[in-house]
């Protein structure tokens, strides 16, 4: 029985309720996988919010360490899963750097399409799973359409559409097959007439701006903080992008703008990943026309082992954030030390600092935009 | 002695019966088909191909799910209030199918009240209306506390919280075609739109359009559907108030949602669109759409059917458009807007009213 202390009036619940404590998730319509909240309620007012990690944890930076590095790049497809092919480039990128391979052109160009088509679908389940959160379901259905092609386009390249495993340290394991190219140009030449269908369902709709604009603010400050990267440091007015910032693969010959937005809310956070589609159409095309003949693998040797002494740091931009790999050589065929640096888990530590204060549906909203993947998170 | 006794059993209780059965069954199909076409349309706007595995274009689909919520085990929690579990699913389904008694889905006869189109006029029929649908909200709110679910009881009291408010300008709107007709009967409603020459919904321009759009828009709340659907916002309470509920427990209240569904869209069709009554029926020369040569009556039921189904299909275009309120913006909106708007219309038809008098 718990004492209710009546002479304390300056609690406005009524009957002196205390707060409710909520476990949201980890099995939860809204937490995309597995994350779990443990949320302080007021009614509908979250007092506080504590998120629990963990629950996806497979040890994949000890696994890491047991393979040679080309037998890594695989697990690196499990950490942020709906987006393989960046966490590929920025492990073999970071391998690459540690063992002084330079790749040849025509698989640097592969792999800049490659990254730039994840992007597009990694924002597109993005799209879908944000704007079913929020409650309009349509989106969601005409998202996965196209996610649909570029998901074709990625097995036809290398037969996976999830786990791609498609970069290998020095190059690339396959040429792209026949037709690709003209059907990627097909797919990229229509797709802006798409985001303009979801942004006529979205953008100027007035429930989803009510449910977004002001929603979830993460101010510039807080931001570089919590280390945040990605989409909702640019929603957050900080135009930082690893690629302008750190050209990697042929991003330096690109012509694409950095969309940023200054309102710091979770409608801004939107408008950035629409306008990162849009950019990306323009990088794939690019590389599509720019294309150059040549071989695939640089010349390297059959086993390849890191110097005795060296470490490494190599970042790429991930549609979620910067995805970065630490790795530390010690003169075997494997890693000493690999670790990741995924974004959702630099992105998601931010969420109690959006969201307390907010409604139960606020947080809904803010989980959305912080597009966050528990594989990365718990790696 | 006999003779009357005869006559009267079978005007007063045995064509009553039969008729509340013919209700009761044509009204349980049209929920069945109303989930199914719900989900063609949907598939239709979102490129997909619905159900059609099932029958040809898949319209068994309805039988095949009720089949199969019926062989689900009924799960009660732990620690469940379970009376309250129990009785609220039928709180919500018994008010939605009882008001179907007062809604004339066709004309009355000059035979006689045995062959009209309606179970029953009663002349208080929009109070009892009013009335009856306010005892709904106790069963979502009953099942939500009632589950021992916190989601639930979240979703419990979403739900009470925005029935009632809704119940408000609902109420309001409601006395607009009130106030144009002068009787509380449903069927003297209908035919006070036939003697005036015109639906209520373009009676006392603009205020009789403003009347029917702020009942649609609560009507929409009060069933709890997109973009109001927030006691079982799926994203935000898992299932709101009926998280813990399944089998044919958790398919009365789908039924229920879908008997409010069409209790909400048969009162705007009587009231606001003419019930019966074919288009502008003060217009001679259309005289042919009361498709003469049908049976007596069959006509006018077929026009409140096809109202009812665009209705229906509104319903089911919001639910693919929209994105959903958030809770205090829905009761803004209510409050805010719905009510004083509500009251404008009224006070507005009544100034009108005593004017033309």
């Amino acid at each position: 029985m718990v004492e209710v202390d009546s002479s304390d009036l300056s609690r406005d619940t009524l009957f002196g309720v205390e707060e409710m404590e909520i476990n949201f998730g980890p099995q939860h319509p809204a937490t995309h996988g597995v994350l779990r909240l443990k949320l302080k309620v007021d009614g509908e007012r979250i007092v506080d919010c504590y998120p629990v990690i963990g629950y996806l944890h497979r040890g994949t930076e000890k696994l890491f360490e047991l393979h040679p590095f080309f037998q890594n790049v695989p697990h690196t497809d499990r950490l942020d899963y709906v987006a393989a092919a960046t966490n590929n480039l920025a492990y073999v990128g970071a391998v690459e750097k540690l063992l002084g391979i330079v790749v040849p052109p025509r698989a640097s160009y592969i792999r800049t399409l490659l990254s730039e088509l994840q992007r597009i679908s990694s924002h597109l389940l993005w799209l879908a799973t944000h704007a079913i959160d929020i409650g309009a379901m349509t989106p969601f259905f005409y998202t996965f359409r196209e996610r649909e092609v570029v998901l074709d386009l990625f097995e036809e390249y290398c037969g996976a559409r999830l786990t791609l495993n498609c970069m290998r340290p020095g190059g690339q394991p396959y040429d792209l097959p026949v037709g690709w190219v003209e059907r990627c140009a097909e797919f990229v030449g229509g797709f802006p007439e798409k985001i303009d269908e979801y942004e006529g369902l979205l953008t100027e709709n007035r429930i989803w701006k009510k449910r977004t604009v002001g929603i979830g603010i993460l101010s510039p400050e807080m931001a570089l903080d919590y280390a945040v990267t990605g989409p909702m440091l640019r929603g957050s007015g900080i135009g930082l992008d690893v690629r302008k910032a750190m050209p990697y693969e042929m991003y330096d010959q690109m012509d694409f703008d950095v969309p940023v937005f200054y309102n710091c809310d979770t409608y801004d956070r939107y408008l950035v990943r629409m306008e990162e589609m849009r950019q990306s159409v323009r990088i794939v095309q690019q590389c599509l026309e720019k294309l150059p003949e040549g071989p695939l693998m640089a010349k390297r040797p059959r086993v390849l082992k890191a110097p005795k002494e060296g470490d490494v740091y190599h970042a790429v931009e991930a549609p979620k954030g910067e995805i970065g790999f630490y790795i530390v050589g010690d003169g075997t065929p494997n890693p000493h030390r690999c670790r990741g640096r995924p974004p959702s888990f630099y992105n998601i530590q931010v969420l109690p600092e959006m969201v307390v204060g907010g409604r139960i549906a606020d947080l809904i909203a803010v989980i959305g935009t912080t597009d966050v993947v528990l594989g990365a998170v718990d790696r | 002695m006999v003779e009357f006794f005869g006559e009267t059993l079978y005007v007063y209780a045995v064509v009553p019966f039969l008729k509340i059965i013919a209700a009761i069954v044509v009204v349980l199909t049209i929920i069945a088909y109303t989930t199914f076409a719900e989900r063609k349309i949907l598939g239709f706007l979102q490129v997909r191909m619905g159900p059609n595995r099932v029958g040809p274009w898949g319209l068994l689909q309805p039988i095949a799910d009720v089949v199969k919520l019926l062989g689900k085990e009924d799960v009660i929690p732990n620690r469940a209030v379970v009376w309250a579990y129990v009785l609220a699913p039928c709180l919500v389904v018994g008010p939605a199918l009882l008001i179907l008694s007062v809604i004339p889905f066709g004309p009355p006869s000059s035979a006689g009240p045995a062959s009209s189109w309606f179970i029953t006029d009663v002349n208080v029929g929009l109070l009892l209306v009013v009335a009856i649908a306010s005892i709904g909200v106790y069963g979502l709110l009953l099942g939500g506390w009632a589950s021992n679910n916190k989601f639930s009881m979240m979703g419990g009291l979403r739900a009470a919280a925005q029935m009632i408010s809704y119940e408000v300008p609902q109420g309001f709107s409601l006395v607009v075609p009130l106030l144009m007709a002068g009787t509380l009967s449903l069927v003297g409603i209908v035919e006070a739109q036939l003697t005036q020459g015109r639906w209520f919904i373009f009676g006392f321009f603009p205020f009789g359009l403003l009347a029917f759009f702020i009942y649609f828009v609560s009507g929409v709340a009060e069933s709890n559907r997109n973009p109001f659907d927030l006691p079982e916002a799926e994203s935000e309470l898992v299932a709101g108030f009926h998280t813990e509920y399944s089998g044919m427990r958790f398919a009365l209240f789908f039924l229920g949602e879908y008997a409010n569904m069409i209790v909400i869209s048969a009162v705007a069709v009587t009231l606001f669109l003419g019930g019966w009554l074919r288009p502008f029926p003060n217009l001679e020369w259309l005289s042919f759409l009361d498709l003469g040569f049908l049976p007596p009556g069959l006509a006018g039921f077929l026009w409140f059917l096809i109202k009812l189904l665009v209705f229906l299909f509104v319903y089911i275009w919001f639910r693919g458009t929209f994105p959903r309120y958030r809770f205090d913006q829905l009761m803004d909106l209510g409050w805010k807007w719905l009510i004083p708007a509500a009251l404008l219309a009224v006070v507005a038809t009544s100034i009108w009213k005593v004017a033309l008098l």
